[in-house]
């Protein structure tokens, strides 16, 4: 074993030791405040140092967006063969229906070098396809938003394990003093109506098991960016200072009497608070950018709130470095009239998230930068509700769902996995969600297995206890 | 705990005293001393957490037709591994110490590192003194110790003064009045001492005058408030089904009753019974009914888009979970999919005990969105509570209902009579049934609002046939395998039905038998974590082979004998450990001694610790004269930023968009605080509230930026300043340091020491500076209040922002 797989044997360990000792809270709470060295705590050498997850939230449709079948045009309103379905479960909501194809009305063309199937709903994509990874057999276990949803950030569909940036931020630490480790982000436009938006759950972004302190800090759309930020009305940063003078001083003192070290981290994080009035400002600034790079991004970055200005937001962040970035976009939930709403929602994420890539690969950051794209599931190929050649809906369908990843070590230009004719099952090289998560953990240097947390008598893991797999074939 | 101990001491340097200190407290080896090897202390853990995985009580995964979980009997370690007696002889120590890797176990490619030496010397030493196996300690019945005699005082001292002079320790002084009368307030009723009670007990020269204290405490109506915050932690609690909408879900009648059982010292073997079975006692009471509401605190989907059996299996697994968690103590959970790895919980156990919870008469999905259970947040079966005056005026206007539908049944009666002139008549009886009907909705819509303002009680209620019960494969609703009986797990004490099927009434009998290892274990457990921050088994949500070993086993034992043999008389327990010295021991140390042992598990001080969210926050409106003590009562809602629930909930949620209450409401005690699942209360969270998804036997307790800022900036906080500093300089005429003595007396119960009283004195006037050169700022800051009379504005903000400060000191949010 050579000395730094030692010395990452040793991090783990100590971590570990601490955690359990119950010696963690003031110890690595105290250790947390200094920037980490953190290539101290891989278990390899990592790929990336920050992950982007667009999240997709409802559930996009992969037949209308990225798993080209050009064979459905000739089946349009045929049952869905049993050979196919297999009498597979279904949601309550088409339990017992008719399961006739619907096509997808949208086009395709080939994009980029090597001719990648992509739709005409994502111009902007197309335009970066030599920079993505498309994953058409991504597969899950849920059939509903909430556990799927769940599964996807937290790795369990039982609400409460931890979420993925929180196992980041546990793993490998901070790599700034200003800023959170994990920062979550959550769009507040949706140009494809509301009627399709599902609820969000602070568990998916949750710590779970872990100490509370890797949970995301969520950026609000309104008022303070990061709760609490602001000083009140009447308070002013001169005052605070001088306030946190003396509550430093007192602080300071009742540690020499009293003599635990917690007092300490008190003070600490006083401080690191009052930095953070003037980093998280400074972050969610966005007048000093250019204008080319404001087009970049579209029109709408100029809203609060707008998966643009979230994109921008994450570029920014990976900037300052913060480890993980979680943008969430709602409204994919398309059971009825999907190609009146999907061309809408399509519009808020297409340039965003091509621009990011852009944004990043022009400063360089692109190859430190893993982005992930997908939603908790896809949709299925029969229609819900009205079935015409251009109005139909799409259910629930955990049995395979497109994603795309793209800079930290991923292949550009490349699609990994086959669905069958009917994008129903996948027929070749099956992605778990547990694989990508073995795979995003390590990017960044750590293996699955080897990064838990003891509790309620398991080691937890974000993979869980099913085998996962690393996808190594997509990885540059 | 033991994967430290595979590895060699770190390399950063440590003095080896503390190290071994360390080492014994954590492994709770017996090496240290030299003294024999205990296969529960020493040995299980390791093999637990090493080879079980593979060779344990998971019949299914069981490798190489061993277990190692026990010696005797088929597939026992003595047949084929051990040799008591005789490590040479045995595969065992062959295989643990082998140089091939294909020999080598655990194999090197399981993910279980290595044994160290110090493991292995452990397994070797246990196979010389005879690889004796014990009964994991926690499935053993308790039985009382022998009371340590080589000391005085009261049995927990015993008990704690032995374990220190084995590690060289000695206790610490006792703490100072005014930090006892603190410490004992909050830690009984979460919140802390008046100026009053502070004289109170100042004054009080008598020897009783702490157990005059430690009874007022438990007499307080405010005790059960805090004892139920811990408990709707374990129950997953709150105000929103969880799922999907999140819709409302009203469940403060059970609130209310954990809160007066607390206050009414119920026994706790009876409070169990209330919750597993009370809707089963012959002719129930309202609080039996109530209690059994327990059952209706899982998480549960609305109607529409789940599976209703998938729904249905989700909730039996969740109910059968959280009696696992929060009266044994055990992971039952991990036995849905496939048998315990750690604990000889099967499958079919699992399973039996669901044949318990499979019987509600309710729909396994909330209903629709129409009629008044909807915005009542309930759902069948239920017992509405009005008060009289409700209850009579409910009378009223049901029979106001029934009148309408016989007006309107007598119209439509009339319409089918022939008549002399059909058309006129039939004109006029079609008005009347419009009027009729007209009549009925309006008697009906009464009725409905006035059951929306009248509480109710979800209650659990038995179909009359038991539905028969299934092992799922794989945890599987759809799977079905063999059909199973109402059963307990078979490694604890038979279950004893009082006639044919056993029912929950049984089941709850059986939890709280004289004989059941975990039930009064688990619970004393946490009381004294309550009490001290950590319980005796640190991992109080888990006394199973994977959870931790006691700091005292002996002492838990104790307390557990007498916990029972007492009644299970809660409040009881609670004295005997604040009478105890161990309890009244000083927090102040050295930091050597806090880093050696920072949870405190060895109680060579007093314990040390984070508060949790609502005693800080009832701390600040308690101290700052805001609070609303009325106890009791629905939800309320104190301000929270703008737009949290919005951005996470879906449009139809409801409800969707955070309505604040107001009035003196929004200053109830936190117990109260509406909590949504989706998105609780920042203030809460922030500070490691849990989200009540899942059963919470204890907090995390953390130390962010983000908890500073909330008490920096946190408007109803400053707000609390703002009003103590007024009411100050008000009422107090005297001295701005006088001033400063009452408020800083009033948040911390101490006097300043001098040298503190000078940097506050010097904040105040340095604040009261800077404020008179902005006016502005201090309009901002007084939001339009206008001072008392004769004190300058300016001041006032000074002493607004002074109060602040001592709201942000550590020792505000830290009980010691």
């Amino acid at each position: 074993m050579n000395d730094s797989m030692q010395a990452a044997r040793w991090a783990m360990a100590r971590r570990q030791f601490l955690q359990t000792c119950g010696m963690g809270l003031g110890t690595t709470a105290l250790g947390a405040l200094l920037p980490q060295n953190s290539s101290a705590a891989l278990h390899h050498p990592a790929r990336a140092k920050h992950v982007i997850f667009l999240f997709m939230a409802g559930a996009p449709s992969q037949i209308d967006l990225f798993d080209y079948k050009p064979e459905l045009e000739t089946r349009f309103r045929e049952p869905l063969p049993l050979s196919v379905s297999m009498g597979q479960r279904v949601t309550a909501m088409t339990q017992g229906k008719d399961q006739l194809v619907a096509p997808s009305m949208f086009g395709f063309r080939q994009q980029g070098e090597n001719g990648i199937w992509m739709s005409e709903l994502l111009p902007y994509l197309s335009g970066v396809a030599d920079e993505l990874c498309i994953v058409k057999s991504l597969y899950t276990n849920a059939i509903n938003h909430d556990p799927g949803k769940t599964f996807l950030c937290t790795g369990s569909e039982i609400p409460g394990r931890a979420s993925m940036g929180a196992w980041l931020s546990y793993g490998l630490g901070s790599m700034n003093r200003d800023l959170p480790d994990f920062v979550v982000l959550n769009s507040a436009y949706w140009t494809g109506g509301t009627r399709n938006v599902q609820a969000l759950y602070s568990r998916l972004w949750g710590s779970g098991p872990l100490p509370s302190k890797h949970q995301g800090v969520k950026l609000q759309t309104s008022g303070d960016p990061v709760l609490f930020l602001s000083n009140p009305p009447g308070i002013d940063r001169q005052i605070r200072r001088r306030m946190l003078d003396t509550v430093r001083q007192v602080n300071q003192q009742h540690f020499s009497e009293i003599g635990d070290p917690e007092i300490e981290t008190t003070i600490s994080q006083q401080e690191m608070a009052f930095r953070m009035q003037a980093s998280v400002p400074e972050l969610t600034d966005v007048s000093g950018e250019p204008q080319h790079v404001l087009d970049l991004y579209g029109p709408e970055v100029t809203k609060t709130g707008s998966f643009a200005r979230n994109c921008l937001l994450a570029r920014r962040m990976v900037e300052r470095g913060v480890r993980f970035i979680q943008v969430f976009h709602r409204g994919w939930d398309h059971h009825t009239i999907l190609p009146k709403q999907l061309p809408g929602q399509c519009f808020d994420v297409d340039q965003p998230s091509a621009a990011l890539i852009q944004d990043l690969k022009r400063r360089g950051l692109l190859e430190d930068t893993l982005i992930v794209f997908a939603g908790e599931f896809g949709r299925t190929v029969y229609c819900q509700g009205t079935l015409k050649r251009d109005d139909y809906g799409r259910d629930h369908h955990p049995r395979c769902f497109s994603g795309w990843l793209a800079g930290g070590g991923v292949q550009g230009g490349i699609t990994y996995g086959e669905t069958d004719d009917f994008s129903y099952n996948v027929a070749h090289n099956p992605v778990a969600v547990r694989d990508l998560h073995a795979t995003m953990l390590h990017q960044l240097g750590i293996d699955h297995e080897r990064l838990s947390f003891p509790f309620q008598g398991l080691d937890q893991r974000l993979t869980g206890v099913e085998p996962a797999r690393v996808v190594q074939e997509i990885l540059s | 705990m033991n994967r430290i101990s595979r590895s060699s001491p770190p390399k950063t340097p440590m003095k080896s005293l503390p190290y071994v200190v360390l080492l014994s407290m954590c492994l709770g080896t017996a090496l240290a001393h030299g003294e024999d090897v205990k296969f529960n202390r020493d040995v299980r853990p390791i093999l637990s957490n090493r080879c079980f995985h593979c060779h344990g009580p998971d019949e299914e995964h069981r490798e190489a037709g061993l277990r190692l979980d026990r010696g005797e009997g088929p597939e026992g370690a003595y047949e084929s591994v051990i040799e008591p007696g005789s490590p040479e002889d045995s595969e065992l120590w062959a295989r643990i110490t082998s140089d091939d890797p294909d020999m080598l176990m655990p194999p090197p490619d399981s993910q279980k590192p290595p044994l160290d030496d110090a493991e292995r010397a452990i397994l070797r030493q246990w196979i010389e003194q005879g690889a004796d196996y014990e009964g994991f300690w926690a499935f053993v019945p308790p039985a009382a110790p022998d009371i340590p005699t080589e000391f005085e005082g009261t049995p927990i001292d015993r008990f704690v003064w032995r374990r220190l002079s084995e590690e060289g320790l000695e206790p610490s002084e006792r703490a100072d009045k005014r930090t006892l009368l603190r410490r004992l307030s909050l830690d009984l009723t979460g919140l802390p001492p008046t100026l009053e009670e502070i004289q109170e007990f100042l004054q009080d020269d008598s020897p009783r005058a702490y157990e005059n204290l430690v009874d007022r405490l438990l007499a307080s109506p405010h005790f059960g408030e805090h004892m139920a915050k811990y408990w709707l932690d374990l129950v997953r609690f709150a105000d929103t089904n969880g799922i999907h909408h999140d819709h409302y879900r009203d469940l403060s009648p059970y609130r209310d009753w954990v809160i007066r059982a607390f206050n009414d010292n119920l026994p706790y073997d009876e409070f169990t019974r209330y919750q597993i079975a009370g809707d089963l006692y012959p002719e129930a009471d309202q609080d039996q009914l109530v209690a059994s509401g327990f059952h209706r605190l899982h998480l549960i989907i609305d109607v529409g888009t789940a599976l209703p059996q998938e729904s249905f299996t989700r909730n039996v697994i969740d109910r059968v979970t959280s009696v696992g968690t929060a009266f044994m103590g055990l992971t039952v959970q991990c036995a849905v999919c496939h048998d315990h790895k750690y604990d000889p919980i099967t499958m079919r156990d699992f399973y039996s005990l669901s044949a318990f919870f499979n019987n509600i008469d309710a729909e396994p999905e909330t209903g629709g969105r129409r009629g008044p259970d909807f915005r009542r947040g309930l759902q069948p079966p239920y017992i509405n509570l009005p008060d009289e005056q409700q209850a009579a005026q409910l009378a009223e206007l049901k029979a106001r209902v029934h009148a309408a539908e016989a007006e309107l049944a007598s119209a439509k009666a009339a319409l089918e009579e022939p008549e002399e002139d059909p058309d006129a008549q039939q004109a006029e009886a079609e008005k009347q049934i419009k009027q009729a009907e007209q009549n009925l909705a309006d008697a009906e819509q009464a009725r409905d609002n006035l059951l929306v303002t009248i509480p109710a009680a979800m209650v659990m209620k038995e179909r009359p046939e038991p539905r028969p019960a299934y092992m799922l494969i794989r945890g599987a609703y759809d799977k079905p395998g063999e059909q199973v009986q109402r059963d307990t797990p078979a490694f604890l004490p038979p279950l004893q039905a009082a006639e044919g099927e056993p029912t929950r009434m049984d089941l709850a009998d059986w939890l709280v038998g004289r004989e059941h290892p975990l039930t009064a274990r688990v619970a004393v457990n946490r009381f004294w974590q309550q009490m001290f921050g950590v319980g005796i088994v640190r991992t109080s949500e888990d006394f199973g082979a994977q959870g931790a070993w006691p700091s005292h086993p002996d002492l838990l034992d104790y307390l557990t004998v007498a916990f029972i043999e007492g009644g299970w008389d809660v409040k009881a327990l609670l004295k005997e450990i604040a009478m105890s010295e161990t309890y009244r021991q000083t927090s102040v140390a050295s930091p050597e001694a806090y880093q050696h042992d920072s949870a405190n598990r060895l109680l060579a001080r007093g314990s040390r610790f984070r508060l949790d969210s609502e005693v800080i926050r009832d701390s600040v409106l308690g101290t700052s004269g805001l609070l609303n003590p009325e106890i009791l009562g629905k939800s309320v809602k104190p301000p929270q930023p703008e737009g949290l629930w919005k951005a996470v909930s879906m449009p139809s949620s409801f409800p969707r968009v955070f309505v604040p209450d107001e009035g003196d409401k929004i200053y109830r005690r936190s117990v109260y605080t509406f909590w949504k699942r989706g998105m609780p209360p920042p203030q809460m969270t922030i500070f490691d509230a849990p989200t009540r998804e899942e059963c919470i036997a204890r907090r995390e307790r953390t130390n962010t930026p983000l908890q500073a800022l909330l008490m920096l900036n946190e408007r109803e906080y400053l707000k609390a300043a703002r009003h103590l500093a007024r009411h100050v300089l008000s009422t107090c005429e005297a001295s701005p340091g006088e001033q400063i003595d009452v408020i800083h007396e009033t948040i911390t119960s101490h006097l300043p020491a001098p040298d503190e009283k000078q940097a506050l004195m010097k904040l105040a006037t340095d604040l009261e500076a800077l404020y008179a050169e902005s006016p502005a700022l201090v309009e901002e800051l007084l939001g339009g209040e206008t001072p008392p009379s004769d004190v300058p504005p300016a001041r006032w903000a000074a002493f607004t922002l002074l109060t602040s400060s001592l709201y942000n000191l550590d020792i505000i949010k830290t009980r010691q």
